[in-house]
């Protein structure tokens, strides 16, 4: 037997460990009865069914009538300057503040772009940073850490 | 009569200088996310929740929903001028729609779109108003058991509707449901899923949620597909209609509207379905059918009058049941907790002025849409010469400012980075998000009412089926499933959503 539908094959998986992760964790909690239901006892369930759905997906990417597809390339590289971005933005904010986070955030992920240049980059973060901070802070006086922890009184 | 009481009641809220200020906002915010490819509105709407905080609670959901219609009109404007639809309910728009501008025939198109849409708009806000308080008339007669069969009725529908496969969406629903189940758990104070970690007690944040699924990895998404190339932007026309134009176009507004109308108060239905049933609609039973795909002003007309009466009727069954029909609609329910509105019937008799405000905020928008559309499209066109390599780290600066307010605290940017890289993983394996979104919104709404349900019938599993009115729901949505797994349903259904 052949994998016909990769895609499925994959989400069929994916649906199987999330359902029974969800329904065997659930077992720790009290599970009572259908008339006073502990808070075990609806996730247990769901979890069951998503397993069971899951399965079903698996099942079918088999069949002779699904259709033939495979899971499109991961780009390791945009998904890396992406998400390290955001957590670069996530790890700097707190000490280094709202325009250093900011400008990091802008810089590191326009890098992820095959039309990345450093001037329009740069245009486009001072941009931001002043729109952000005119909306943001002062606007909506919204609290943030703003300046780096060495510069701040 | 009482409609016109309450409606003057809405338009005396709505037309304070504060929340016209912020239905212009939310119109041209709308407008502008519409126009531009590859911001749609849930990621918009996500990345504003948290600015909303400030805001008195009808002025942000005014401007919420400002946001939500507009973009329907804005949509339209780079269908036409070049090819590429700035929202998915405006994918059919394009075939005629620029086909017409082809043909030298830009303005009379947009001229056509933004007509169609604001009367679709007027009368379906008219729809809204009437029906909204006969329908939560009898909200108030549902139990426990009812609520919980009307949102298996709803997530069915969400999902027969609005996705391309049937058991895969029900899953992404199922995971949608568990994950609104994590953190404590109100009736027994037990905290699950949490694994210890404090942050999580209060659940996974809404918005955490949305934006990284919506925001983040649609970013990722659109980063992969290669060269964007340019279109061919058409020249602006005279946007005077012929006698025959107009002619042609009206019953074909009349019947977009019509069925716009109905697909948007439907579970699962909304702007994209909308269009697409007018579409196809109009080319069977236009007698000019032979000039659709060239160029037809009903392809423009009918859609586009779809997609914004939809719009608009979606808010019905969040305004009257408190049960969001689309994800659009899911993250408003958002929007109401966040200010401690609790959605459904109740928000009509404990809040008439927020309820009818907004509804007459709805209007007021339409007018002011077509005002910003028609005569100011210059400024729109020239917008589309934004580059995506500038837009979309603006998305993240504005994402990751937004989701750090919510709690003023760095581990929601985590978890919306977590859920960027998830979102990835279901873009890849073709799992789609939006039936995810309402399934968590509901899902701790859908395990209070099954608990309290099974505890009024002392565990009895069948009071879901001797209940007359629960038990019709879950017959509507059991014949949703044999409908669509029908053949000849399944075939057209299958075709429709080819386009994704």
């Amino acid at each position: 037997m052949k994998i016909r539908n990769q895609r499925d094959f994959g989400a069929g998986i994916m649906y199987m460990v999330i359902g029974l992760f969800f329904a065997i964790v659930a077992r720790q909690y009290q599970y009572g009865t259908a008339a006073k239901m502990g808070p075990g006892y609806f996730p247990f369930w769901l979890g069951v069914l998503m397993a069971l759905i899951g399965l079903l997906v698996l099942v079918r990417s088999y069949g002779a009538k699904a259709a033939i597809e495979s899971i499109p390339k991961f780009r390791w590289r945009i998904i890396a300057q992406i998400t390290g971005a955001v957590i670069l933005y996530g790890l700097l904010l707190p000490k280094m503040g709202f325009l250093v986070a900011v400008v990091v955030l802008v810089f590191v992920s326009a890098s992820a772009s095959k039309e990345f240049t450093w001037k329009g980059t740069t245009i486009n973060a001072a941009f931001l940073v002043t729109f952000t901070y005119s909306v943001f802070v002062v606007g909506l006086k919204l609290q943030f850490p703003l300046l780096p922890f060495f510069l701040q009184q | 009569m009482d409609l016109f009481t309450n409606l003057a009641l809405g338009f005396e809220t709505a037309f304070t200088l504060q929340n016209l200020l912020y239905c212009l906002i939310g119109c041209v915010l709308g407008t502008l996310i519409g126009v531009l490819p590859g911001l749609g509105p849930i990621a918009t709407i996500a990345m504003l929740l948290p600015a909303t905080y400030a805001l008195p609670p009808i002025a942000a959901l005014i401007m919420l929903a400002g946001i939500y219609y507009g973009s329907q009109y804005g949509g339209s404007t780079t269908a036409i001028l070049l090819n590429i639809p700035g929202e998915t309910s405006s994918v059919v728009t394009a075939i005629d729609g620029y086909q017409m501008a082809r043909n030298g025939r830009a303005g009379v198109a947009l001229f056509t779109a933004g007509t169609a849409s604001f009367f679709a708009g007027c009368v379906a806000t008219l729809i809204l108003a009437a029906f909204a308080a006969p329908l939560s008339q009898l909200a108030f007669k549902f139990g426990p058991a009812e609520y919980f069969s009307l949102m298996v009725l709803g997530l069915i529908g969400a999902v027969v509707l609005a996705s391309g496969s049937l058991i895969k969406a029900i899953g992404m629903i199922i995971l949608g449901l568990l994950m609104g189940l994590i953190g404590t758990d109100v009736n027994s104070g037990v905290s699950r899923y949490a694994f210890d970690i404090p942050e999580l007690s209060d659940g996974i944040g809404f918005v955490a949620v949305a934006m990284g699924v919506f925001g983040f990895a649609e970013i990722m998404g659109n980063l992969e597909k290669t060269g964007d190339d340019e279109g061919f932007l058409n020249k602006l026309t005279t946007m005077v209609p012929t006698k025959t134009d107009i002619k042609r176009m009206i019953p074909s507004i009349l019947r977009g509207t019509t069925i716009g109308s109905i697909l948007g108060i439907l579970p699962g239905g909304g702007a994209a379905l909308a269009a697409f049933g007018a579409y196809s609609v109009e080319k069977k039973s236009s007698k000019y059918s032979h000039e659709f795909g060239k160029g037809a002003i009903e392809g423009v007309a009918g859609p586009e009058s779809a997609n914004n009466a939809a719009a608009q009727t979606s808010f019905i069954p969040l305004l009257t049941l408190g049960i969001p029909p689309n994800a659009v609609m899911a993250l408003m329910v958002g929007a109401m907790t966040i200010h401690n509105i609790q959605p459904g019937p109740q928000v009509m008799t404990s809040n008439p002025a927020l309820f009818w405000g907004l509804i007459a905020s709805m209007w007021i928008g339409n007018v002011m849409l077509i005002l910003l559309n028609l005569p100011l499209i210059g400024i729109w066109v020239k917008l589309l010469k934004i580059p995506y390599r500038f837009l979309y780290p603006a998305i993240l600066v504005f994402c990751c400012i937004g989701v750090y307010t919510v709690n003023n605290t760095v581990f929601d940017v985590y978890v919306t980075a977590a859920f960027g890289l998830i979102g990835y993983l279901f873009f890849k394996l073709g799992c789609e998000p939006p039936p995810l979104l309402l399934g968590f919104v509901l899902g701790p709404m859908m395990e209070e009412n099954f608990r309290r349900a099974l505890l009024l019938s002392r565990g009895d599993f069948t009071t879901f089926l001797t209940r007359p009115l629960s038990l019709g729901l879950l017959i509507a949505a059991a014949l949703l499933v044999v409908i669509v797994a029908l053949p000849a349903v399944k075939k057209t259904r299958e075709e429709a959503f080819v386009e994704d």
